[in-house]
This record gives C-alpha cells, structure tokens and sequence, in this order.
C-alpha cells in the first residue's frame, strides 16, 4: 500500500511540475511586456528598464524559470505588476475562501443530488421518473453553467430578494451561484449513476441476493451501491477540474470576491505573475484531488486493497 | 406422476387414424429459423432512426446549419452595422429578434454567430480529427516501444486542465477565430488520438489472424467490410462530440474576453454582451444567445449519444 | 436404487409462463407438471432455451413481472399456493423454504463483501438469533459445505476463493436457513471436471444429512446418472417424459430422451465413429407450432405429429411421457436396440 500511495504521490508532483513549467513558458512567449499597459502615453526607457530589472525581467529566461520554482517552494508567488501594493500571494488568500466555499459546496451538493438522481432513475428504469430526470440530465449538459447563472440571475435572482446578487457573506449569497456550477457535474454524475446501477442489477450476484429473499432496499443500498458508485469515484478528478475552471467565468456573473474574479480581472489587464500564480494553485488543487481519488478508490475497492497487501 | 394424462385421454380418440403415417422429411428445417442478416451501417441506421430523441437532435443541427447559412439574408440589414437611436429595441416585426445596444439587428447577428460559433465547432473537430488520427494512427501501427512512449507522453497531457490550457494559449495569441481553433485543435487532439490507437491496435490483431487463416488479398476485402466500419465508429462518436465542447469553450472564453473580437459576433460574445444589461427588461438580449448555444450543444449531444448507441456491435439484434 | 416415500413437497401443475418481447410473446413454458417428493432428487435435463430456467425461477416467483408472467398454473409448496403470494410473502419463502444456486460462481458473489457477510444476511430475517449466534451458524455450514478454517475464512472476499469453493460458498448460503427444497441451476456447468464430482458428492452429503429435497437443472446427463431419483426431460416449453432413473436411461420412450442418451459420448467407443447429436434447432416460441414441438427434428414423426399436440401416457405408475408415438395406432417402429450410454451407480 505504501509503494502505491509513494508512486502516486510523485506522478502528482511531475504532473504539477510540467504544468508550472508550461505556464512559466507560455507567458513568457507572449508579445509585448506588461508594461505596455502602463500609464498612457507608455513610459520612458529608462524607467521601463529599471522596472524590468526591478521584477528580475532582464535575466535570461531559464535563470528566471529556475528562480521561480526556487520561490515557489516557499510560497513566494512573486509581486503583481498590475497591482503594485500588492502581492499575488496576499490577493489570492483574500479571495481563498469565497472560492472554498463556493466550490466545496457544488461539489458536496452535486455528488449527493446526483447520486439519489441515479439511483432513482435505476430503479424506475423506463418510467416517468427515468425519462425526466434524464432529460435534466441533459439538459444540465448542454446549457453551459454561465448561461444557467445569467437566467438565473435575470429571473430568479432580480425576481425575489431572497436571493441577493450582488457582493457576497451570508449563505443565501451562494444558493445560486452553486446551483448554476453544479448543472453539469450533477447531469454527469446522475447519467453515470444511473448507467452503473442498471448495469449492477442485472449482475448475478445480485439476482442471488434476492434468491436469498433480501427485502430490495437492502438490495440497493448494501449490494448494489457500493458497486454502482466505484467508477463515480474515478470521475471526480476531471468534475473537479471542471467545477474549478466553471468558477471563473460564475464568480465573474455574480461578483463573487474569490481567486476566479482575480484570475479573470488579471487575463484582462495582462497580469502575468498573478495569472500564473493563480494557475499553478488550481493546477495545485486539482493535481492534488486527482491523488486523493486515487488513494480513495484504492481504499474502498477491496480488490485492489488486497493486491496490494498480496503485492 | 404427469397430470395431465388423464384429461387427454378421451381427445385422443377423435383423431382420425389415416393420420398415423410417417411424414416425408426433406431437410428443410434449417434455413427456416435464420433471420435475414443486415449490414452494418443499415443495422445502425435503423437503431438511430428508433431514437426519437436522437433524431430530434439531427434536425435540429440540419436546421441550425441551414439558418446559419441563409439566415443573415433573411434580412436586409448588416451583421455590423447599427442605427444607435435604435439601440434595445424589443422583438417586432422589423427586427425579429430585437436590437442590441448599438441598434445592430439581432436576428442578423445571432445567425451570423451561428456561422462563427458553428464554423470554430467544426473547424475543431476536424484538426483535432487529423491530429489525432495521424498521432494515435501512427503510435498504433508502430506499436511496441515507440507507442509505449507516445502514450505515455499522451497520459501525461491528458492530466492538464484542458480549459485551463485553453485560456492560457488565448492569453499568449491574439484573440481571434483562428486563434481559438488552434487553442482548441492543440489540447482537445489527445482522446481522438487514444481512441484511434485503439482502434489501430485492434486493427491490427484482427489483421495477423485473419493473416495466418486467409491467403493473399482476401484480407484487405475482411478489413474493408468487417474492421473498418466498426472501428470507424467510436471515431465519428467522439467527432460529433467534440463539437458541443467547442462551442462551450468558445463561449466561455468570450466570458472572460478572450473570445472572437468586435465586430465579429459569436454567441458567446452575444451572451457577455447580455451580462450587463440583465437587470434590465431587454430580455431579447440574453435569450437569444442562450436558446441558440443551449439548443446546438443539446442537439449535438443527443444526435452524439444516439450516434453511440447505434454504431455499438454489441447492441446488435 | 433408493425408494422414496411419495409425499410430496412442492407440485407444480400446469404452469405457463410467457415473455412480452418487441417482437411479441415467447411463450417459454407452456404447460409444466411435475411434483417433488421429500428427500429425493429430481433432474430436469433438456438443452438451452428449453425452459428449465424459467421453471425454476418461476418457482421462486424471481422471473421479473414485466416483461415476464406467470400466464397460468399452479405452484404448491407444503400445500401453500405460490402464486397468490405477493411479493413480501414470497422474500420469506425465498433463502428460507427454498434456496437456489445459480451456474457460474465467479459472477453470484458479490465481490465488494466478505462471504460472512453474504452467508450471515440470510440470517437477518431471524430475529432472535445474537451476533455470535450469527457467527455460530455461519462458521457451522461453511464446515458443513467442506471449507477449511471457516472462522478465519468468513473475513475473507470472494476473489480469495477458487471456482469449486465459491460454488461451495454459495450451497452454504442457500442452506443457511435449512430450506425444504434446494434447486440447483446447473451447479456445475462451470467448473473443471474434478470439482464437479465434488461438489456432487456433496450434494449427497447433505442430502444424506438434512434430507433435504434437490431439483437439479443440467443438461448434464452424466451428473443426472450419479445423483436423481427422477429425471424430467423439457423440450420447447414441455416436460415430454418424466421416470425414474432406470425408466429414463434404459427404456427410453421418446424420440428426443433417444436422441440426446445417443449423442453422448462414451469412453469406450470407436474414436474413428462420427459424434451422433440431433439434427435441427428448437422451434422459436414466439410462436410455437401447432403440433408436436419435436416434430420437425423427430426421425419417426408422423402427420398427427404435426397436426396434433400429443397427450401424455402413462408408461408404468411413474413414468410418462408426450408422444404419439405411444398411441396403439402408430406403427409399431422399433427403436435400435442400444442401452444407455451411462451406467447407473
């Protein structure tokens, strides 16, 4: 199990690395340099260069590759240029946890709403039940997750004061903005369920257990679950992703002050060090999520439990 | 003891006796319980014309293309231009879908970003198509070492965030059409080229034995028949695929001003447009473009699934 | 041979079950009779698409209601009416009254739980019993069934185990409950040769132990030979002849029982003699023909075969059999005068 959990561990960290390394480069491949944006009129040369100096611009590029990895490792993301008195660092730890709690709550209500969505479509195979909730399904597929936040914004948001739209602090603030993020993850996830489990009820072992007169909820719940749910654990790496690349675009529609809103305001305004930053801590996220799926389903699928102890 | 011997006995008797002689047998009972085999593609062809919903998609992409090609026609005005004393006029009969804040006719817009959101759709799935094809096509061929290392390095990509690559690129090329085709084409490539190697692969063991069993040209006659329509199968799934994906990312990133630029329209353009006038009554603004991005990707994924179901051999009757 | 005593356990008295296809109705059993004595073991032998399966799961109420149905027909077990019951009713009877095992081991087990789990479920519904009463009973047939180390091996997965002991595995979780009756859907199809025996054997065991009353689905004839008491041969939705074990291999009436005693093959045959099967296909039951079902495949047909549904004869007190062949007025055809191929234990 340990070997397993080591040869993990450091694909995440080649995966995080070749992401940093790509990002580093690719901003750097862009035209022009950050200080075209500056006052009108553009700045004098002499001031330009003491800038580029100033922000270690004027090294070759690979000393200043290796110089940010080397910050990196402590967490030092590097001054904005485009804000001056601040540090990327300290923008995104403002707008860490409104990022949280929006993305940990589309995950959490997107993962439970589409499980039961599944499970009951699986069971009503084939009746009204099993029609409607697949065409929400997709339905939650096909209508991007932006396009949901502005029709929600417009008539429901706009309609009733319950749900506020504009800044951000009590838990109303994220009823709709969850809602529109997790239309897709809770389509994915209610289609991939639901397929599981009508596959899983067709298996032998669960015609034995209701040969042995097991009443049909334990059917689903002890037998049927567990095995329907595996492949949904195999997901949750890309639904994080793209739950992470959706709060961009949602944090923006409903003015949420988290790490998505900079990010978007830094694509803007050519921003480089923060839009790296930004990348690398979702890269970071992610990558990581990625391993702890790995390590989860390693855990609750006894099969691959005991190969390893086996070994 | 059976039953039903008793109750029978007395039906017997009315059986006239000249019936208790042998019958001709000519051997005709095998061919009695084949059923007409059908070919592949018409097979495939029946199933998907059974989904309904299947079939809904397919018209309703044939008719998003056929407006998108006639529609900016429709009407005499230009995509471009607008008449400001006209900006947020609603719906009506001069301008069917309404204005937008510079007096430009919506109808003539939304179908005009039904070109370009439809083109950079297509334009997509087509490279990543070659792309892959070439890459998976030729790590499958080559098999052994070389396609070890070509996966791996594949594996590796396929970790990357692919939106988030996307916009990375974007951030570095200028907004643009074409730009957002290379963006898209280079990271959506990696599971068309996963699919045609296995595709290859399969190919290929199917290639030596039929090989070993099957002297001279025959073979290339099995491949063509048998092999090659099934393969071609999950290969034209994930095109059709990836073209609501497409569409996605190009709206998305018109959302975080990464998108085609002024005054070229896309309806992911349209869309932001609409985000600052939403709190306003110019609904116009926001349904159109959201109807028209919603009801492709809708389209395209269901025809897709409906695709996938058909072209599976398993499922064959 | 042994004598049962004739009291019967569960009869089953003109039973037709049909499917509703896209295509229309299968009818998969159409008019099953048959009764089963306590203690004894009845075989019903006959080739895929026969409708032994579905017999059998219409027993245990298990074929699902659409797109299935039990059209009509009576099961009587201990004297309670099976088909009246719902669906509650019928979860008691199941793992309790009547087990079932299934053919393939490797898939009848659920693979993300131990086997004491699975055994110890069909104890839920007693209860009285305390966790280690559970356990008790648990470790007790998995011994019973002849797995070694039953109190360490209940912690452990199904993959753990090889196909025969899965197979024992699942014999034990059938007979946890002590049930009257035990039907086994080829139990053995699966398996190696060598495990087959076993299990057999254990089959006897039990049998010899508990008294337990075994129908026994195979198209198997040699495990037929070494385990029944009676042998019911279904073709096309019928039971076509029913005996005892003497009457079945060693005067066969019906054309197709001749048929498949002939196709098997012997160890001491001529290598050089050709493989005798029955030539031809079942009927399709979608829609079955008007005569006899045998028929077109049958080398003695008549035209009142083809015309006419053959009723039932009976041969001696407990042997009968559906064939017109039977009735004075058919030619008097000799069949070739071979024995059957298996020799009785």
């Amino acid at each position: 199990m340990g070997v397993f959990i080591l040869k993990r561990f450091v694909a995440m960290i080649i995966t995080l690395l070749i992401i940093i390394t790509l990002t580093f480069f690719l901003m750097h491949a862009a035209p022009g340099d950050p200080f075209d944006f500056d006052a009108e009129g553009g700045i004098s040369a002499q001031a330009r260069e003491n800038l580029m100096i100033h922000y270690g611009l004027d090294q070759p590029t690979h000393i200043q590759y290796f110089n940010y990895i080397k910050n990196l490792a402590t967490l030092d993301f590097g001054p904005s240029m485009v804000s001056r008195s601040r540090t990327v660092d300290s923008m995104i730890a403002n707008g860490f946890p409104a990022s949280l709690v929006l993305g940990f709550t589309t995950l959490i209500f997107s993962v439970i709403s589409g499980i039961i969505l599944g499970v009951i479509a699986a069971l009503r195979h084939n009746r009204m039940v099993d029609y409607v909730t697949m065409i929400i399904a997709v339905l939650g597929i096909s209508i991007p997750n932006f396009i949901l936040a502005m029709i929600f914004i417009k008539y429901i948001g706009l309609q009733f004061d319950f749900f506020p739209v504009a800044r951000w602090g009590t838990w109303r603030h994220v009823i709709l903005p969850a809602l529109a993020l997790s239309s897709g993850p809770i389509a994915i996830i209610a289609r991939l369920t639901r397929s599981n489990m009508l596959e899983v009820l067709n298996q032998d072992y669960i015609r034995t257990a209701k040969a042995k007169g097991i009443s049909p909820t334990r059917i689903v719940m002890k037998h049927a679950l567990r095995n329907a749910l595996l492949p949904v654990v195999t997901i949750m790496g890309a639904l994080t992703a793209s739950v992470l690349t959706g709060s961009f675009v949602i944090e923006r529609i409903f003015a949420v002050p988290g790490v998505g809103r900079y990010f978007v305001e830094s694509i803007s305004n050519r921003d480089y060090p923060m839009i790296m930053a930004t990348t690398v801590v979702y890269s970071a996220i992610l990558v990581f999520m990625m391993f702890i799926v790995d390590l989860v389903y390693g855990i609750i699928d006894p099969r691959i439990k005991l190969h390893k102890k086996e070994g | 003891m059976d039953n039903s011997a008793k109750a029978s006995k007395k039906h017997a008797q009315n059986i006239p006796d000249d019936l208790f002689t042998p019958v001709n047998k000519n051997g005709d009972n095998e061919a009695e319980f084949m059923r007409p085999s059908v070919g592949f593609w018409q097979d495939a062809w029946f199933r998907l014309m059974k989904n309904k919903v299947a079939v809904l998609g397919l018209i309703l992409i044939v008719i998003m293309i056929i407006m998108a090609i006639i529609g900016p026609w429709l009407t005499p005005y230009d995509y471009r231009e607008g008449v400001l004393s006209n900006q947020n006029q609603p719906p009506s009969t001069t301008h069917w879908f309404g204005t937008d804040e510079l007096g430009r006719d919506m109808f003539t817009r939304v179908w005009y970003g039904a070109r370009v959101s439809l083109f950079i759709g297509f334009a997509a799935a087509f490279i990543e198509f070659f792309i892959g094809v070439s890459y998976g096509g030729l790590s499958g061929y080559k098999g052994g070492r070389v396609d070890n290392i070509m996966m791996r390095f594949v594996d590796v990509l396929y970790g990357l965030p692919y939106l988030l690559v996307v916009i990375l690129l974007m951030v570095v090329m200028d907004p643009g059409v074409f730009t957002i085709i290379v963006a898209l084409s280079l990271t959506g490539w990696i599971g068309m080229a996963r699919i045609v190697r296995g595709q290859v692969l399969q190919l290929k063991s199917n290639e030596y034995v039929l090989a070993s069993k099957v002297l001279g040209g025959s073979t290339s006659r099995i491949v063509r028949k048998h092999l090659l329509p099934n393969s071609m199968g999950p290969i034209i799934v994930s095109m059709t695929l990836t073209v609501p994906g497409a569409i996605f990312a190009e709206a998305f990133l018109s959302f975080l001003g990464l998108g085609v630029q002024a005054p070229i329209a896309s309806w992911g353009t349209m869309a932001n447009d609409a985000l600052g006038v939403l709190n306003t009554g110019y609904w116009w603004r926001l349904v159109f473009p959201a109807v028209m991005i919603s009801l492709t990707m809708f389209a395209f994924n269901v025809f897709g699934d409906g695709l996938r179901d058909a072209l599976d051999p398993k499922m064959r009757r | 041979m042994k004598e049962k005593q004739n009291e019967p356990i569960l009869d089953v008295s003109d039973l037709h079950v049909s499917f509703q296809t896209r295509n229309g109705e299968v009818q998969a059993v159409r008019g099953v009779n048959f009764s089963l004595n306590k203690g004894e073991t009845l075989a019903i032998v006959g080739e895929s698409g026969c409708g032994k399966s579905v017999t059998a799961q219409s027993i245990m109420r298990l074929i699902p209601e659409p797109p299935g149905k039990i059209k009509q027909g009576s099961i009587s077990l201990k004297g309670k009416e099976l088909t009246t019951y719902t669906e509650k009713q019928m979860r008691n009877v199941r793992g309790s009254e009547i087990g079932m095992i299934f053919q393939d081991p490797m898939t009848s087990l659920n693979p993300v739980l131990t086997i004491g789990e699975q055994i110890s479920e069909s104890l839920l519904k007693n209860p009285n019993l305390t966790k280690s009463d559970v356990t008790e009973k648990v470790t007790e047939i998995l011994r019973l069934v002849g797995i070694a180390n039953p109190s360490e091996r209940l912690k452990q997965y199904p993959h753990q185990f090889s196909g025969g002991m899965r197979q024992r595995i699942m014999i034990a979780m059938a007979l946890v409950n002590e049930p009257d009756v035990l039907i086994a859907d080829e139990p053995t199809t699966a398996l190696d040769v060598t495990i087959q025996a076993q299990i057999i054997d254990l089959f006897k065991d039990i049998q010899k132990r508990t008294g337990i009353a075994i129908i026994l689905i195979t198209h198997d004839l040699g495990l037929v030979a070494q385990i029944a008491d009676r042998i019911n041969v279904m073709y096309a939705g019928r039971v076509i002849e029913s005996g005892l074990v003497k009457d079945i291999f060693y005067n066969p009436k019906h054309p197709y029982t001749k048929g498949l005693l002939k196709s098997v093959p012997r160890l001491d045959d001529d290598r050089n003699q050709p493989l005798i099967p029955i030539h031809g296909t079942p009927p399709d039951l979608l829609s079955p023909p008007k005569g006899c079902p045998f028929a077109r495949r049958c080398d003695y047909a008549m035209d009142v075969c083809i015309q006419y549904d053959p009723e039932s004869t009976q041969v001696t007190k407990q042997h009968s059999v559906r064939c017109w062949l039977q009735d004075e007025r058919a030619k008097k055809i000799t069949f070739p005068s071979d024995g059957p191929k298996i020799t009785l234990l």
